[in-house]
């Protein structure tokens, strides 16, 4: 499993490499896999593995964060000086141990917008309540930086601290497309080897836009 | 009425708890079904963590048969953790099943399994948690039966002011019947209430109603008796026993669990009862007789239940298994037809002869062969003869030397400590075994590099066994012969870094002791230690022997009296009133057999009928031999790339792992 979603995190973008015993078709295997996971959890594709491995190609990932009740010129304010700084130094309780890193290098991009009422949430996580919604591009990196970590630094840098717990989804993650300047679809070369050399995607939506 | 999902509220709060995938639900083989076209509804609890709850067979068995029957649903709940305990009462969020986070109250019966009596305090969490009144007699028409089931229920009077209703034995058939009583009540509009169900499903004399009977005490504390209070209860209540185990191949789709378990297997019940007559053995007492599952019952259900599970090892289960009749065909057969694939097969044996050697290769054929597990459970020659284990110094030396010199390199020995009569010299006799165990190895193999891990549990007199009049070893006894083998072992530069020794102190089976032989009076010191905060007590971690003594001292109970005192031949027990077939004279002859170093047969091979399971109960031991045999199987057999075909941790595991 590469770059597995922090605990209590949702996502629309997980991706596993598994090995088989023998030959199965991609589609009958994504609806044995889905029928088995409980609800809630979609296996939407399953590409034959090229060759390449899948944790190399995924190199970045998309997230939205979303802070209820927060006060969206707080939350601009603190985004730019985020974004302004050349390092933000937090802590995280690791496995490890207390942990000190830099939280700016990885983000790549960052940004911050109101959202009014009736906005269609992801991963089922409505919510009727006006509230900020953070929108960020995080390279990923060893420790890890994770949303929480760039919601950490932002009190850092400007005491922006959301009043209640966040609701993170990760939207995508793959490989860095330095065109749009977030992640592209990992599954990429696999979908051109399994469909012979076609360029169309197969099956379900893998991932997500920034 | 429809019932609304608690997962809405549930879900918030995961964030901040330990696994919370636990609380998920949605497991593969999991139903839900819909509560308005059901008319029963049955929540089963395992009283303690999902990790060791969920590959739980009796849970399994019952919530696939319920769910089975037309109108009728089950659904599963498990304790929850400290944590989310904490949370929940924060934000009034109360019990909830995994299945469809209904809550535990609105369903009709509320079942809860005990393999142990260490789960009690985790059952007033739930009740609690539930909004549940925690006495039965406060309980009113909205509330669920609260229903107890599992070998701790054939002596549930510790706990029988917080339980309506408990079964004793095989719980499939009596489920179904118990459905069909409340399904009758409810649609005559529930006349009389709670206890007009209570007297129906008493009436029978198969489902105990505890507050129907009254106990009388003497003035120095013993039972005078145990009576009914009302007319048309029985005096006794009979335990429950499924004759031809192949008319219930259950479970038919396994559990798949989403977090880590204990457990990862696919389990497949091949017989039940024992007929060995270990004197300590509760489960071989009250699961007799014998029945035995039919080796192509077995085969089919290995088949259906791999495939229904993906499942890559399963464990063939019962209390002795290399005692099969066809053990042998079956070891061959399924291993002819797993051989190459990613399913391996493990066996809980304990056998101690060439045959379960054997055996173990067979099921090692896709595997390396890494540690073999027997059960001698007396250190010396004359406490086997006390406990009944009929295992001599030289079987045992000649199994394990046939062991080492067929490949495997671990030996895995169990013991107990604290047995009636057993003397310091008893236990030290166990260093003095695996000394000549590693001595044989090294004889075997030419090699140094053979080890033995005795592993020894502190011994519990259990209720309907031979040893329920004995008086348990207080713990300093134990923790005391415990040191002194410890540091023999330590000592030994010739042996001792071979021999590994893991054994837990002596303090926690005083607080089993306690529940095990206790009666109603005990069920205060429960509730004291639940209120103490006491959870978890089969962990070591949650735990706290000094809560229980606190507890027992302010309610005034003596300790000592439940648990170091040997009873007399005519005192009462608590559980009499409870049948599990057995003769009572016959136990009380066998305990004094056993302190008479008399062995008895196992009634298995010798027609006896000495124990008086079988004309009480109107059941007959059912074994083969049928002479069938396991047909090959078309299945996968590339090499496996996922993971490989080895099995855990020996693969002869005991099937005893237990978090104390």
């Amino acid at each position: 499993m590469g770059a597995a979603a922090p605990t209590g995190v949702a996502s629309e973008a997980e991706y596993l490499e598994i090995a088989v015993t023998r030959w199965c078709d991609p589609d009958l295997l994504r609806a044995a896999l889905d029928d088995s996971l409980p609800p809630g959890l979609d296996v939407l594709a399953v590409v034959e593995a090229a060759g390449e491995s899948l944790a190399d190609r995924l190199e970045c990932s998309a997230w939205e964060v979303r802070l209820p009740q927060a006060d969206p010129a707080l939350a601009a304010v603190a985004v730019e000086a985020f974004k302004a700084a050349e390092r933000v130094e937090v802590e995280r309780l690791t496995k490890k141990g207390l942990r000190r890193f830099d939280a700016r290098e990885a983000v790549l991009g960052l940004e911050a917008r109101g959202a009014t009422e009736g906005t269609e949430t992801t991963a089922g996580q409505g919510s009727s309540q006006p509230c900020v919604i953070l929108r960020m591009v995080v390279r990923h990196a060893t420790p890890a930086v994770r949303p929480d970590d760039v919601l950490t630094g932002l009190r850092l840098v400007a005491g922006f601290a959301p009043p209640v717990p966040p609701e993170v989804t990760r939207l995508a993650q793959g490989p860095l497309d330095v065109t749009t300047g977030g992640p592209a679809d990992p599954f990429g070369l696999d979908r051109d080897i399994t469909r012979g050399g076609e360029t169309e995607p197969v099956g379900g939506h893998v991932g997500g836009d920034l | 009425m429809p019932v609304e999902s608690l997962f809405p509220r549930l879900e918030a709060l995961l964030p901040k708890v330990q696994k919370p995938i636990q609380y998920v639900g949605g497991e593969l083989n999991s139903t839900v079904k819909s509560w308005d076209e059901a008319t029963v509804r049955w929540a089963l609890m395992y009283p303690d963590a999902y990790e060791v709850g969920l590959p739980n067979q009796g849970v399994q068995i019952l919530y696939e048969i319920l769910n089975e029957m037309p109108e009728t649903l089950a659904e599963r709940t498990y304790a929850v953790w400290p944590d989310l305990e904490a949370l929940m009462r924060a934000e009034g969020v109360p019990q909830f099943t995994v299945d469809a986070h209904r809550p535990v109250r609105a369903f009709d019966v509320f079942g809860i399994s005990f393999s142990t009596e260490l789960g009690y305090t985790n059952m007033l969490t739930a009740l609690d948690l539930a909004g549940i009144p925690l006495e039965a007699a406060d309980r009113g028409d909205d509330d669920p039966i609260v229903l107890a089931g599992g070998h701790a229920a054939f002596n549930p009077e510790p706990v029988a002011d917080f339980l309506d209703a408990a079964v004793l034995g095989d719980g499939e058939q009596v489920a179904i019947a118990i459905t069909e009583v409340i399904r009758e009540w409810k649609a005559e509009g529930s006349p009389g209430g709670r206890d007009e169900l209570l007297m129906r499903l008493a009436e029978s004399g198969g489902v105990y109603v505890p507050r129907f009977y009254d106990v009388e005490y003497h003035p120095d504390g013993r039972i005078r008796r145990v009576a009914p209070n009302r007319s048309g209860v029985p005096w006794r209540v009979h335990k429950h026993t499924v004759m031809d185990l192949d008319e219930w191949p259950y479970p038919k789709k396994p559990l798949v669990p989403l977090a880590e378990t204990v457990h990862e297997r696919f389990s497949v019940e091949i017989f039940r009862g024992c007929t060995r007559g270990c004197r300590f053995c509760q489960a071989g007492m009250i699961t007799r007789p014998v029945r035995e599952r039919s080796i192509t019952t077995i085969g089919d259900m290995v088949e259906a239940g791999v495939k229904a599970s993906g499942f890559n090892e399963v464990g063939l289960l019962s209390l002795s298994s290399a005692d099969h009749s066809e053990i042998g065909e079956v070891a061959k057969g399924l291993a002819d037809r797993y051989e190459g694939t990613n399913t391996s097969l493990s066996l809980p044996s304990t056998r101690v002869d060439a045959f379960n050697i054997d055996l173990a290769n067979e099921f090692s054929r896709n595997g390396r062969r890494s540690g073999l597990t027997f059960a001698p459970e007396g250190g010396s020659e004359r406490m086997r003869k006390v406990i009944n284990k009929m295992v001599t110094e030289e079987d045992l030396i000649r199994t394990v030397s046939t062991a080492y010199s067929q490949g495997w390199r671990q030996v895995k020995l169990y013991f107990m400590c604290g047995l009636p009569t057993e003397e310091d010299a008893d236990v030290l006799g166990i260093a003095d075994l695996a000394r000549k165990v590693i001595k044989a190895g090294r004889e075997a193999t030419g090699s140094r590099d053979v080890r033995c891990t005795v592993s020894i549990g502190g011994f519990v007199p259990k209720p309907h066994t031979p040893f329920q009049w004995a008086a348990q070893a207080s713990h300093e006894v134990v923790d005391h012969r415990l040191k002194a083998l410890k540091d023999i072992l330590r000592g030994d530069k010739e042996y001792g870094r071979a021999i590994g020794m893991r054994y837990h102190d002596g303090k926690p089976s005083i607080v089993e002791g306690l529940l095990s032989r206790g009666d109603r009076r005990v069920g205060e010191v429960i509730r004291a230690v639940w209120q103490d905060g006491g959870r978890f007590d089969g962990w070591s971690e949650h735990f706290s022997y000094q809560r229980w003594m606190d507890a027992a001292a302010k309610v005034g109970i003596d300790v000592d009296w439940y648990t170091t005192r040997e009873r007399e031949e005519n005192e009462v027990l608590p559980w009499d009133h409870l049948d599990a077939g057995l003769d009572r004279e016959w136990l009380w002859q066998d305990w004094q057999d056993a302190v008479n170093d008399v062995e008895v047969e196992d009634c298995r091979w010798t027609p006896c009928y000495d124990c008086g399971v079988c004309p009480t109960m109107g059941t007959e031991i059912q074994i083969g031999p049928t002479g069938k045999k396991l047909l090959p199987l078309t299945v996968v057999r590339d090499r496996p790339c996922v993971s490989t075909a080895r099995q855990k941790d020996g693969h002869h595991d005991l099937g005893r792992t237990k978090p104390l």
